[in-house]
Parts: structure tokens; C-alpha cells; sequence
């Protein structure tokens, strides 16, 4: 019923030998034998045409559900000239990648990067190709290449009359030299980009053939359920497997590292049942204590601590807030969260004395495979990694320790493939968490209702430091400052405040920090925005009009706040009970701003009724997958603002499961109205920067509905109730 | 062992009768379009139907079920993509990731077969699946679409 879910070992190995080739990854196509020996050339790198005119496109990045890949299909297959209809795509290895000297660049799909970094070159890939085909077609007919013209992927030749489909030429032209330089359309006469095409990937999520990395299944696999200690910091003694070998379909149980124990089975509901009941004693190390209030007090302590990093800096913040008219102060606070994918982490392992395979849902295929290099023992030339679509990523799926993980299980298997799944508990207890933050926001005032001076203390993690502490710049952590940046492309603060101050007191608990979709960016456009919202109010200044003000010297940022301000009717009377709120933030090099109508009963529960986003990203590639990131943004944010916290008990995280950590459905979804105003002079991203928008436009309609400040969140602690 | 009737075959699995549904069809039966998403009930990635009743097979024991429920999966909605809740899915693009949607189709196509013109309402109450990319006005729109309303 589902054998195109199961690879032969045969082609499997054949797979891992095939060069370059037509060999698909993308396991929803039946992969054959007599596919991989028919394997077309390439015309390029980045292009491969069949006989029969279809076209294959490489995509280096992945798809999580952001639309990355039908997006950069657009991209080569409007310079490559294609017919969209005959358009398909797969993934090259990472593997390949290394041993062809990188030729697909760089496979990390994070930071909202994925269209916004590699437009350029493979839109150039396209147009290599293209160049190819045309030169192919102009030698066998003997013509100049330029009396050639091309056009959904026919070739013509208008002196003579003459035409040839791409697929009768590909082969002549994969044997041509790939011309170092090619010119691009100018985004004024796409065709195929910036336009809503559907979706490549949408048919197979429909019946159930779609396979991702939990579907992987492999002759004579087994299946692995793996626990490691919850307290962070703290390491495996001991289990008593012989409790638990006798259980149904058991294996073997394998300790995996010195923090981590997994039980093998034959399916994997037998490895948790075992794992389940299998007693271990862990050393919970030196955190075994901390919890939500131990590391709340050390960041308080941050919050007036003399040593801070300095991420943007003007005038005299100080000086100007002393000897302000008026002094306003308010302290924010954000919580871990665990980006909860639907699908757990997972990956599939087959591991020999000769080689290393593993297959995985990944954001970064490198460095999964790199992982994989270092658990497995063998040199790089040895290993691979097939990808697969990823049931959600997030951020999460760009770290690798799970594929580490599922090597260094396969390896206690050699021969035998094995698939690790971590449960949901395991996932929700081994997250690499939004850090935790909190914010004191001070700033001053002049008798005129002016805002003179800002000093914005953050104290909390850094992800770096947990992550890559290399990437630390004299120890400070730059991602802590998304969006409050003095300049650059990717995040600049949009306010001009003569006399600023924005620094950072590091302070990281023991919790894993990790990307989390839109990162430090959301808890920063919360309290920088609704900070703005209480200097408006206590300046008593509308809080648009009070925006625009210090916004004079960031039109790109005022832009998209005038877009939202017009779009939910600011300045008319709401609706009876409702009210509205503004932010606005730029990050991931994209402008974006939201406008929510918001609802509060009198028993305190809140309705979210519309919620209006502005996006400017320079360039829009398909407007209806940019809407879908727009609409999914508020999702994942709202879901965040109103309910999601992890809590810290005996140095574990307690929520385990969507019970104690929901998520927003279906009911709780407000009407979504997404404005696109690319002004088309720049690339940026759009899967995560609406994220930071949701909260804070959605907390200041809570104000002016309510009159009161929320200021730490979740929502679900505030209480909200009319006295 | 346990005799089932999934997508119209019978199939027998043999698997512990307290192996949740969701386990024995992915892993004995081969039917990995049903997935796991949490275990407790909570986020409705697993749902299938059972005489026509949405359900979520991670919280029904095998051994629950008997040989002449019907039990239908994702694979078994339509042979060809024709069921009007999947063709609206395809006309709206409504999957980002995909990984709730088998879930997310289930509970649509049985809230149709019940309530052929569902009301916003009805759709709250009867779409309490968990999506994380964010497709819920997509889904409701879906509903809406294959619904003719």
C-alpha cells in the first residue's frame, strides 16, 4: 500500500554511488533501478532537462512549509525561459555538494534566508542553462545564437521558421561550456516569478504519500524511542536493560551518550513501551534546583548591573532621561518556548564499518551531515544524507543533535538501519528554547510630550553563547539586538531618538537557547512597540501620530505602519467593545508592521477580530506564499503570546505535551488581511519578521481596550477581568 | 492478531491489542499518511474515521476496534485526490509543511459528510486539529470551498 515509501537496500546503495545524476531524493517518487541507470545529464548544476522536455530543478534548501522550494524553482525557471507546467524539483545531497566543491552553496535554511540569500545565483542558473540550450539549438542548425529566441521552453529560430523543444536539445547543451556571465531580467518582465503559481509540493500532503522524515521506512529497519536526562547539565549512571529485553519486539537497549539511553525494537510503539519501563538512574547534575523563579531573580539582577554589552548607542540616554520633564519606566519579560513541530525530531540511520547513510528532515544539510561525519567515525567522503521534507522546522530542525544521535544508535546496529523518533515528551523536554528575556524600558520626556531620551536594558540569554559561542563578538551577542540595530540590511531600529541607549546584560541559565522562528526579534518589537504604545499614551499622543514623529528619517518603516494604520481604519471609531493596536518592527530585511482589532469580555477573555500585516521585502517572488507566511506568522505568534511558556522545575522543563503547552487552533484564528509594498530595491525575508508584530500590536489594542499593560507573557497568566 | 478493516481491505495486524491504532496502522498496516503529533488526543495529526466518525487513532487501543468497523485513513479518503475536501486543499494550496494535514483533511471530510453546509461555528467546533505552520483561514476557506458556501 505504501511501497513507494520503502527503498530497496539495492537502489538505496546504487543511490548513494550515483553521481550526479537525476538520482531523486524526494521519496514520493518511486525510485527505480531503471531510473538511476537512465539517469539524464545535467545541463548545469542547478538545471536537468529529460528528453520528454521535463525539467528538474535543484533545490539546496528546504522545504519546511514556507514554499522556499516552489519559489526558487520561479526563480531558475523564469530566467531558464521554461514552460512552469513541465517545472519539478529535487534535492541534490550534501554530499554532492562537497565533493563538487559547493556547486549548490550553501544548504542552511534559517533566518528567513532561503530566497533572500541564493536569488542571485540561481536565478543565474537558470540563465546559464538557458544560454546552453540556445547555443545547442543555434550550432545544429548553423544559425547565430542570436537570431535565437527562448520562450516556455521552446527554442526559435524566426528567420527560418524553425523550432526545438528544450528536451531535444539538452544533451548538446550539457556539453557546452557553462558561461561565466549572464545578465537577469529585470524583475519588470517576470512571467513566472512574482506571480501566485500553486504550490510544487501540495499534492502529495493530500493523500497521505507525502514522506517525512518520522514515514522513512528501509528493509529490515528497526526503530528506536530514546530518553535523555531531563535536567539539563545532568548525565545518564545507569538502566537495567534486563528489566525490559524481554518485552515484546525488544532488541537491544543502548546507552547513546553520557547523557542518553534509547531502547531498540522492531516497531517503534514497542521501543517507547520499553523505554517507558525500563528503570534508570540519572546524576541530575549542578541544576538540579534551579527553576522559573532562580532564573527570573538572576535576570531581575541584570536588569541594574553595571557591565552590559552595547548594541546601539546615541547622545547621552542617561543625562537626557535625569533631566527629563517626565520619566516613564516599565519592565518587560518573555519566556522559554520550545518551537513544538508537529513532526518530533527524527532521523534514520544506516550504518556500516564502511560507510554512514541517514536520512532526515533538516533546515541545514551540511552541518547535519558534518554531525553525522563526527558520530560516525568515517571520513567525509564515506558519508550522506538524503533529506526529506520536514514536518515543521522553526528553527529547531537547523540544530543537529539528533542526528547525531541516531548515528551513534545505528552504529551500536551495523548493517541494520535504524529509525530514532523522539515521542512528543521527549521533544517538548529536550528543546533548544527561545531565550528568555526581560527588558527595562526608561525613558524621558520633555513638557512638550517629546520622547528625549530611551535607555532599554535587556538582560537574559544569548543564543550564541549557547549555540556558537564563536560567533560572539568580544563576547557580545549581535542576535540579541535584531531590529534595534544602528544600521545595516538586516534588522535597523526605525525610531530616531536623539539621546539612546540599548544594551544587553548577558545572563544564561542553564536552559538550552536555540532559534526560535522570528528569534530575538520577537521578543524585541514587543517591548520596543509597546513601549512606544505607553510613551504615546503617557505623552498623550496618539499612538500613530507619536511614531510618526521620530519615524521622519525611516520611511521604509513608516511605510508599512501608514499601510496597516489605513488598513484597519485607525483614527475611525471601532467597532462597540472592540479596539486597536499598532507595531511595526524591520527585521530578517523586511519591513513589517500589524494592526489588530481586539475584543476583551468582561470575564477577561480576549478576541482577536482582524488583524491587518504590511510586509515590504523588496521583492516578492509568489504574493500568495508570501500572504500564507504572513497569515502563519500570526499563528505561530499569537499562538506564542497568548498561551506557550515553558516553565522551569527542578532544573527540567515541565510542559510536556500540547496540554500544558497549546497551541492556537481554528477558533481562536482572527481574519488575516496581508498588504504586500515591495519597493522592489532590496531582497529580504518573509517567513519569520511578521512573528514580532503579532504580540505587540495585539497587547496595545488589549491596552486600549482595557486600560491595562500587559507586560509579561504569556497572556493566559494575565488576568484581564473587569473588577 | 487482530483482524481490521482499513480502506475497504482487511487487514490483519499483529500487534499487541493495547498498540494505539495510530501505531498498528503506520507500522503493521504500512499506512504512514496517519501521524503522530502528540499521542494524547491533543493535536488530531492522527485522525482516521471510524464508521464515518473522526477519531484519533493514538488514543484507541487496537484491540478496541473490531474486524467489521470500517476504518478509513487517509490513503483510503479517495483513489485519486477526487474527494471534494482534497480538491479544495489543492485549489487553495492550503498545506504549508503538510505534517497536520492528513489529520486536518480526516476531520473536514467527516464534518462535511455530517454537515454538508457547516456554519463558522460548526467549523471551530468540529476543526480542533493543531497546526503549527499556521493554516487555519486556508482550512476554514477549504471547507467553505468544498462545501460550495
Amino acid at each position: 500500500m505504501a511501497d513507494n515509501a520503502v527503498l530497496s537496500r539495492r537502489s538505496l546503495l546504487k543511490g548513494s554511488a550515483a553521481a550526479a545524476g537525476a538520482f531523486t531524493l524526494g521519496f514520493s517518487i518511486p525510485f527505480t533501478e531503471a531510473q538511476a541507470q537512465a539517469a539524464t545529464p545535467e545541463v548545469n548544476a542547478w538545471v536537468v532537462i529529460h528528453p520528454d522536455d521535463r525539467i528538474v530543478v535543484r533545490i539546496a534548501r528546504s522545504e519546511m512549509g514556507q514554499g522556499t522550494l516552489t519559489g526558487l524553482a520561479q526563480l531558475v525557471a523564469e530566467e531558464l525561459e521554461a514552460d512552469w507546467s513541465k517545472v519539478s524539483w529535487e534535492y541534490p545531497t550534501p554530499g554532492e555538494n562537497l565533493r563538487r566543491n559547493r556547486v549548490w552553496r550553501n544548504f542552511s535554511t534559517g533566518g528567513s534566508r532561503g530566497i533572500r540569500e541564493s536569488h542571485q545565483y540561481v536565478r543565474e542558473g537558470g540563465a546559464a542553462a538557458r544560454i546552453m540550450l540556445v547555443q545547442a539549438a543555434a550550432k545544429e542548425w548553423g544559425v547565430p545564437e542570436g537570431e535565437c529566441r527562448a520562450a516556455k521552453s521552446v527554442i526559435a529560430h524566426a528567420p527560418t521558421g524553425r523550432t526545438v523543444t528544450y528536451g531535444k536539445v539538452a544533451a548538446a547543451a550539457a556539453k557546452l561550456e557553462v558561461p561565466k556571465e549572464v545578465k537577469l531580467k529585470p524583475a519588470s518582465e517576470w512571467t513566472i516569478a512574482g506571480k501566485s503559481v500553486k504550490r510544487l509540493d501540495t499534492v502529495d500532503k493530500l493523500n497521505g504519500k507525502q514522506v517525512y522524515g518520522a514515514d522513512i521506512r528501509l528493509p529490515g529497519m528497526l526503530n528506536a524511542a530514546i530518553k535523555a536526562c531531563p535536567v539539563f547539565g545532568g548525565t545518564l549512571v545507569g538502566f537495567d536493560a534486563a528489566k525490559v529485553t524481554g518485552m515484546p519486539g525488544v532488541k537491544k537497549v543502548v546507552q547513546v551518550d553520557r547523557r542518553t539511553v534509547a531502547v531498540i525494537a522492531d516497531h517503534w510503539w514497542q521501543a517507547k513501551t520499553a523505554l517507558d519501563a525500563l528503570p534508570i538512574t540519572w546524576d541530575e547534575g549542578p541544576h538540579a534546583k534551579a527553576s522559573s523563579e532562580t532564573i527570573a531573580a538572576t535576570l531581575r539582577e541584570g536588569l541594574d548591573a553595571e557591565q552590559a554589552f552595547e548594541g546601539n548607542k546615541a547622545g547621552d540616554a542617561k543625562g537626557a532621561i535625569a533631566s527629563a520633564a517626565k520619566r516613564v519606566e516599565a519592565t518587560y519579560s518573555y519566556p522559554f518556548q520550545n518551537h513544538a513541530c508537529m513532526e518530533p525530531m527524527t532521523a534514520t540511520s544506516l550504518w556500516t564499518p564502511e560507510k554512514c547513510q541517514f536520512w532526515c528532515p533538516t533546515q541545514n544539510g551540511e552541518s547535519a551531515l558534518a554531525a553525522a561525519i563526527e558520530a560516525s567515525g568515517h571520513p567525509a567522503a564515506k558519508c550522506d544524507v538524503h533529506k526529506v521534507h520536514l514536518g515543521g522546522g522553526f528553527g529547531r530542525r537547523g540544530r543537529s543533535d539528533y542526528v547525531t544521535q541516531a548515528v551513534l544508535i545505528a552504529k551500536q546496529m551495523p548493517g541494520t538501519p535504524v529509525k530514532l523518533l523522539w515521542s512528543r515528551e521527549e521533544d517538548m523536554l529536550q528543546g533548544t528554547y527561545h531565550p528568555i528575556t526581560m527588558a527595562r524600558m526608561v525613558a524621558g520626556l520633555d513638557k512638550d510630550g517629546n520622547l528625549t531620551g530611551l535607555h532599554m536594558r535587556i538582560s537574559g540569554q544569548s543564543i550564541l553563547s549557547g549555540v556558537n559561542p564563536q560567533g560572539l563578538q568580544n563576547g557580545r551577542d549581535p542576535v540579541v539586538f535584531q531590529g534595534l540595530n544602528p544600521g545595516g540590511q538586516e534588522g535597523p531600529f526605525g525610531y530616531g531618538i536623539p539621546n539612546l541607549l540599548i544594551d544587553h546584560a548577558m545572563r544564561n541559565p542553564h536552559v538550552p537557547p536555540g532559534f526560535w522562528r522570528g528569534v530575538n526579534l520577537n521578543q524585541n518589537a514587543i517591548y520596543v512597540e509597546c513601549f512606544m504604545d505607553e510613551l504615546a499614551h503617557a505623552a498623550g499622543v496618539d499612538p500613530l501620530e507619536f511614531r510618526r514623529k521620530l519615524m521622519r528619517n525611516s520611511p521604509k518603516h513608516l511605510g508599512v505602519l501608514e499601510a496597516v494604520a489605513k488598513g484597519i481604519g485607525w483614527g475611525t471609531p471601532s467597532a462597540p467593545g472592540t479596539a486597536k493596536g499598532l507595531a511595526q518592527i524591520m527585521g530578517f530585511g523586511s519591513y513589517v508592521a500589524a494592526a489588530a482589532e481586539v475584543s476583551v469580555s468582561n470575564a477577561g477573555e480576549i478576541k482577536v477580530h482582524r488583524i491587518v500585516a504590511a510586509t515590504n521585502p523588496g521583492h516578492v517572488v509568489n504574493p500568495d506564499q508570501v500572504a500564507a507566511q504572513v497569515e502563519g506568522s500570526f499563528v505561530y505568534g499569537l499562538s506564542a503570546a497568548f498561551h506557550q511558556e515553558c516553565t522551569v522545575k527542578n532544573g527540567r522543563i515541565v510542559e510536556e505535551n500540547f496540554d500544558t503547552y497549546p497551541a492556537m487552533r481554528i477558533n481562536e484564528m482572527p481574519k488575516v488581511e496581508s498588504i504586500l509594498v515591495p519597493s522592489g530595491d532590496f531582497w529580504g525575508g518573509v517567513g519569520e519578521p511578521t512573528i514580532a508584530v503579532a504580540a505587540p500590536a495585539v497587547l496595545n489594542a488589549i491596552f486600549a481596550a482595557t486600560g491595562k499593560r500587559v507586560r509579561s507573557l504569556p497572556l493566559k497568566n494575565a488576568d484581564l477581568r473587569r473588577a | 492478531m487482530a483482524r481490521l478493516n482499513v480502506n475497504g481491505r482487511v487487514v490483519d495486524i499483529d500487534a499487541h491489542p493495547d498498540t494505539p491504532l495510530l501505531w498498528a496502522l503506520r507500522e503493521q498496516a504500512g499506512l504512514t499518511g496517519t501521524k503522530y503529533g502528540c499521542g494524547i488526543a491533543q493535536c488530531g495529526a492522527c485522525t482516521v474515521h471510524i464508521d464515518g466518525e473522526p477519531v484519533r487513532s493514538c488514543s484507541v487501543t487496537l484491540g478496541s476496534v473490531t474486524p467489521t468497523q470500517k476504518i478509513v485513513t487517509i490513503e483510503g479518503l479517495s483513489p485519486d485526490i477526487s474527494h471534494p475536501i482534497q480538491k479544495a486543499w489543492l485549489e487553495l494550496d492550503v498545506p504549508q509543511c503538510g505534517y497536520c494535514q492528513s489529520g486536518m483533511i480526516m476531520a473536514a471530510a467527516a464534518l462535511l459528510a455530517k454537515k454538508p453546509k457547516p456554519t463558522d461555528a460548526d467549523i471551530d467546533e468540529a476543526m480542533t486539529n493543531i497546526c503549527r505552520c499556521g493554516t487555519y483561514n486556508r482550512v476554514r476557506a477549504g471547507i467553505k470551498l468544498a462545501a460550495g458556501i
